[in-house]
């Protein structure tokens, strides 16, 4: 009983923050801050995928999405300039 | 991009080779746990980024050519569809049999079913199968980083 209070607790409480997260991520005017944001939400996610019972999607999203998009977005950052730096 | 300091080349040398573990333990047990190819080469695709990321693009050109990651790339690929047209040419018949977990031939090495439930072997081809699958995604992820950080690298230099 003690459990699935805590489970109820957990799926309220990620969901809110991966939303906190990701307007974050729409907020920040550092695009290195909003790509970390992003980075946030998709571990947050990954664990969602985890207590919802799919380990093998949890897997995945913390692989693909937690680590290959933050490192491709972040060099991409690094090539760039605003346009009025230009 | 360049590379870190120190500590950092540190601390990315010290747990490279736990991702690489990890990575590698979830393709090789894809049968049985949850992830597989898939998962597991992206978990070890972001292992060697953390090392790309650590020591800097021009260092990481320096040790392996995309050259070399195209051809691995195309291996796995190779592998996984000769896998299923051997199931065409030795099976019975049709495609992605899975033909080495009949009772004959090579099942003493493949199809360990009847010695027992803790043999990890039980599923004949998918394994081979998941390496196939597990080469093409780690070698295929890590390109795209390893091309995309180079070439900024370049363009950064001719500024």
């Amino acid at each position: 009983m003690e459990v699935e209070w805590l489970t109820y607790l957990i799926h309220i409480i990620v969901p809110i923050i991966i939303v906190i997260a990701a307007a974050l991520a729409v907020v920040f005017k550092d695009l290195i801050a909003a790509a970390i944001a992003v980075a946030a939400m998709s571990l947050l996610l990954s664990l969602e995928f985890y207590i919802l019972q799919a380990p093998d999607v949890a897997i995945a999203e913390a692989g693909v999405g937690a680590c290959l998009t933050t490192a491709i977005l972040i060099i991409a950052i690094r090539a760039t300039k605003r346009e009025e730096e230009a | 991009m360049s590379g870190m300091s120190r500590i950092v080349k540190t601390m990315a040398s010290v747990t490279f080779p736990l991702a690489l573990i990890y990575g590698l333990y979830i393709i090789a047990h894809g049968h049985l746990t949850p992830g597989g190819g898939f998962q597991g080469g992206a978990v070890v695709a972001s292992a060697c980024i953390m090392i790309l990321v650590a020591y800097g693009s021009v260092w990481t050109m320096g040790k392996i050519k995309e050259k070399r990651l195209s051809a691995f790339e195309s291996l796995g690929a190779l592998g996984f569809i000769c896998l299923a047209f051997f199931g065409l040419i030795f099976g019975a018949n049709y495609f992605f049999n899975n033909f080495l977990v009949h009772p004959e031939g090579l099942d003493i090495i493949f199809n360990g079913t009847a010695k027992g439930l803790s043999n990890i072997n039980t599923a004949g081809v998918i394994p081979l199968m998941n390496f196939a699958v597990g080469l093409k995604v780690i070698v295929g992820l890590f390109a795209i980083v390893l091309v995309m950080a180079y070439a900024t690298t370049k363009l950064k230099g001719e500024k």
